[in-house]
């Protein structure tokens, strides 16, 4: 075979494949899944699509606590005579092989009976027999094919979800109703007088009235709840004249068949509310697998180890956790709670709390963060603080978490409908007057009219479509938003502020430097030597680096855990690794993540890992600055300043040392005078990206783990944020021209309306005819936009 | 012409019939995921292998996966 690519997982096998069946892989873990799926008869996998395989993780002990009946009862959905359902989310999901396997599960073990894959909200809803099988049995074996069930603090007790289908509903009954009715009021649009006719108009009619019924009252029942919301509030919102306009149709209608006056206007009622439904259709459209109210409960674990009086372990639920109580955390577990180290050697990754990606070491005795991970060994630690109360948690008490930007937002359609309602009141009013001058029976016919054929139909509907359609182009490209609101906000921006560790740099690679005494050839390539026998995700990152490619022969290796790393060759001895490990003393608190290297006990120097900054960023600073104030808040030190200045214009605001408390103020303040747009990307920023007016999570793995935000936003498309920004803005102005064009045909509507000529056909024709022209109009005119993207 | 009774009273019985059938449909969660039929429908039902072999080797694997995992 050519390809030299795993089987498996697509994967490059670099230099050790293993080969089995004839068929090549990555790793063991690979070749696992290849020979569980072909012994299984599950090799179909691999016909569907090729190489779409996920590597398995190794888990060890991590799902322990699935042996509490406790735990398991509140994650399962459905647990009754021997039968339990779950609904698991899967990451991992990506492609039709996926589906396939995961609803053949039931062919790896027989306890398994039903399994259905969702596949946009990435989650398998599995049933399975209790006997001789477990949630921790069914955990595992995914796991095990590559499939690792996200399980967080989040899925428990959440249970009893409901999903809210409503809308659905009533766009099926306007939509019945509306197609009855067009059949039904046809044959008197023509006004011939013709004796069958004359015989069955009041058949159709009332049957049409029945028909618009639950249109009405059901349909249409949101615009009246937010109209009334609206004027207890002294707000006159768009679904005022909406609902107004419903109502009266309904109203002369019915007065109309009553007193046999017409045929009634139920088809134009019908098929208004049809429209309108459609359009909150269109808008609702979210991005079921991204969450974007996800807070530290997402990313904690469910439970953990506690150890007892005699260091026997017991799974308990976080919590349960006391101060005072002994916790094992083990290998890539995530501390849930602040603490004190008490043994083993601490290696923390705190890149989902402040963005930093280097891990910190820390001693016995040493303070210990939640939301840190662990990444070597087993350490045993005392519990300073519970849950609730850790540092990081405790920021979810402050009230910017429960404060729903969108409805303090008043849109562009809101505004509008002020003064709509206000020119059609007057104008009804107006012209009632003067046939109440000149024709009095004609005046309730005049002021109906006005408020039917003002109905702004069109002028709801223009914003619906354009920014969804505008929210599908960004989702295309890689911007996902929560709702349209955002667009709207994110139009009114004149101030952005970014976070920097992990927003405008990456963690995916460094920019290394080397300060101290020149190291020899033969000392460079013992260097390389030694840093390859590690796997500390530093030494693999200056191993990547290093040129030399001379590997030498090693005589001893010694790695210490969170220490350093010692080699020998040729009687020389070689110590890479922290300034005390090395023997080097600390002259200033050192402001970045840097490796020492001693050669025979004499230190040579050190290696400073800088951060990588982004592709793009100086131009899209460059970019933003022409209409946007910037600014930089980072938790970290100030060893960035001089660079962070180089790129940015000389007004920007640039704070270092920034406590997840401090962004959330920084921001607040400058809300006094600007709307800000807050970019960040972990826990630390929440506060920031809740308080802002608009909040976009950057995100190298949009699947994996963002803060609760407005927007999420996949890190290669971050270049792109001044155009998404320039696009809200066109979006913006493409609603006020539609909102012009419907004014027109309003326009011609009230000439009928005014002058008592508005046949119930005329109403019929005009009405769709304005929306569907400014539908149309919107998504040409968004489409075209959506071009520049690409 | 009274014919015309029958006819509405069966045109709309079977507007209600589709219009009861999109409910239930509704309500059965078939409009929950829109995306994942379309492809589920696409799959064959084969099996490669034959039953007897299928079990015997399983349960061993199954039992190899969780020596591994524990």
């Amino acid at each position: 075979m050519l390809d030299d690519t795993c089987y498996h997982c697509g994967d490059s096998c670099e230099s050790n494949p293993v080969h089995f069946d004839e068929k090549i892989f990555c790793c063991h873990g690979c070749k696992t899944v290849y020979e569980i799926f072909s012994d299984n008869g599950l090799s179909y996998f691999y016909e569907l699509e090729a190489k779409a395989g996920s590597t398995p993780n190794p888990i060890q002990k991590k799902y322990d606590f699935l042996d509490n009946p406790e735990i398991v009862s509140q994650l399962v959905e459905f647990d009754e005579e021997g039968v339990q359902v779950i609904n698991l989310s899967i990451p991992n999901i990506h492609c039709s092989s996926c589906i396939w396997l995961l609803e053949n599960l039931n062919k790896l073990h027989g306890a398994i009976s039903i399994s259905q894959v969702n596949f946009p909200e990435k989650t398998i809803r599995v049933t399975y027999k209790k006997d001789g099988f477990s949630l921790k049995a069914l955990v595992l074996l995914l796991s095990s094919i590559g499939y690792e069930p996200y399980l967080s603090l989040e899925d428990y007790a959440k249970k009893g979800k409901k999903v809210d289908r409503s809308l659905l509903y009533k766009l099926g009954v306007a939509g019945f109703a509306f197609g009855n009715v067009m059949l039904l009021s046809f044959p008197e649009y023509f006004e011939v007088e013709e004796f069958w006719l004359e015989q069955y108009k009041v058949v159709f009619r009332w049957l049409m009235f029945a028909f618009s019924i639950p249109v009405v009252f059901y349909a249409a029942q949101d615009y009246f709840k937010s109209a009334i919301k609206g004027l207890r509030s002294k707000m006159l919102n768009i679904d005022v004249p909406i609902a107004l306009g419903v109502l009266v149709l309904f109203l002369r209608s019915s007065v109309d068949i009553i007193w046999d006056l017409g045929s009634g206007f139920f088809d134009s009622l019908t098929g208004l509310v049809f429209f309108l439904v459609l359009g909150k259709f269109f808008q609702q459209k979210t991005y079921a697998f991204l969450s974007f109210e996800r807070d530290y409960k997402s990313y904690f674990p469910i439970a953990v180890t506690r150890l007892g009086a005699e260091n026997e372990e017991e799974n308990i639920q976080i919590y349960k956790i006391r101060k005072g109580d002994r916790l094992l955390i083990r290998n890539q577990e995530i501390l849930p709670v602040d603490c004190v180290l008490i043994k083993g050697t601490a290696e923390i990754d705190y890149s989902f709390v402040t963005g930093e990606s280097k891990p910190v070491i820390k001693e016995k005795g040493e303070r210990l963060f939640a939301g840190g991970k662990q990444l070597s060994g087993v350490l045993e630690v005392e519990v300073q603080k519970s849950v609730s109360q850790s540092y990081l948690t405790q920021l979810w008490g402050n009230s910017v978490f429960s404060k729903d930007k969108a409805s303090n937002f008043q849109t562009l359609t809101d505004g509008i409908g002020r003064r709509f309602t206000l020119a059609v009141l007057s104008i009804a009013v107006l012209s009632s007057v003067y046939w109440l001058v000149f024709e009095p029976s004609l005046v309730m016919n005049v002021f109906t009219a006005v408020l039917i054929i003002a109905c702004p139909c069109a002028i709801a509907l223009a914003a619906p479509f354009t920014l969804g359609n505008m929210l599908r182009i960004f989702g295309k490209h890689k911007l996902y938003l929560k709702n349209t609101n955002v667009i709207e906000r994110l139009a009114k921006i004149d101030s952005a502020i970014f976070d920097k560790t992990g927003t405008i740099t990456t963690a995916q690679q460094d920019a290394v430097l080397y300060e101290g005494v020149e190291l020899t050839d033969a000392e460079k390539n013992m260097l390389k030597t030694t840093l390859r026998a590690s796997s500390h995700p530093l030494s693999r990152s200056l191993y990547s680096i290093l040129k030399s490619n001379d590997i030498v022969t090693l005589d001893e290796f010694q790695e210490y855990e969170g220490k350093g790393l010692e080699a020998r060759v040729n009687e020389r001895t070689m110590k890479v690794g922290s300034a005390s490990y090395v023997g080097q003393e600390q002259k200033s608190k050192a402001l970045n993540t840097s490796v020492y290297v001693s050669t025979d006990e004499e230190v040579k120097g050190r290696f400073v890992f800088k951060n990588h900054y982004r592709e793009g960023v100086d131009e899209m600073f460059k970019e933003l600055q022409q209409s946007i104030e910037l600014g930089i808040l980072s938790g970290d030190n100030d060893g960035e300043k001089l660079r962070l200045q180089k790129i940015l214009p000389v007004n920007a605001k640039i704070a270092f040392n920034q406590k997840p408390e401090d962004k959330l103020k920084f921001i607040k303040d400058l809300q006094q005078s600007h709307k800000v747009l807050m970019v960040g990307d972990g826990l630390n920023d929440a506060g920031a990206l809740a308080q802002s007016d608009v909040g976009i999570a950057v995100s190298e793995n949009i699947n994996v783990f963002s803060p609760a935000c407005d927007g999420i936003l996949d890190a290669e498309a971050l270049d792109r944020l001044p155009l998404f920004i320039e696009l809200s803005r066109k979006s913006i102005r493409i609603i006020k021209i539609s909102f012009l064009l419907s004014l027109c045909y309003n326009l011609v509507g009230l000439y009928f309306a005014v002058t008592g000529q508005l046949q119930p056909v005329i109403a019929a024709i005009l009405m769709p005819l304005s929306s569907i022209s400014v539908v149309a109009f919107t998504t040409l005119c968004v489409n075209l936009l959506g071009r520049k993207l690409k | 012409m009274s014919v015309i009774y029958v006819l509405l009273a069966i045109s709309i019985c079977v507007a209600l019939v589709f219009f009861i059938a999109f409910i239930r449909s509704v309500k059965a969660g078939q409009y929950d995921d829109s995306y994942t039929p379309s492809v589920r429908m696409l799959f064959e039902d084969e099996l490669v292998s034959t039953e007897g072999t299928v079990t015997t080797k399983k349960s061993e694997k199954i039992n190899q996966i969780q020596d591994t995992n524990q």
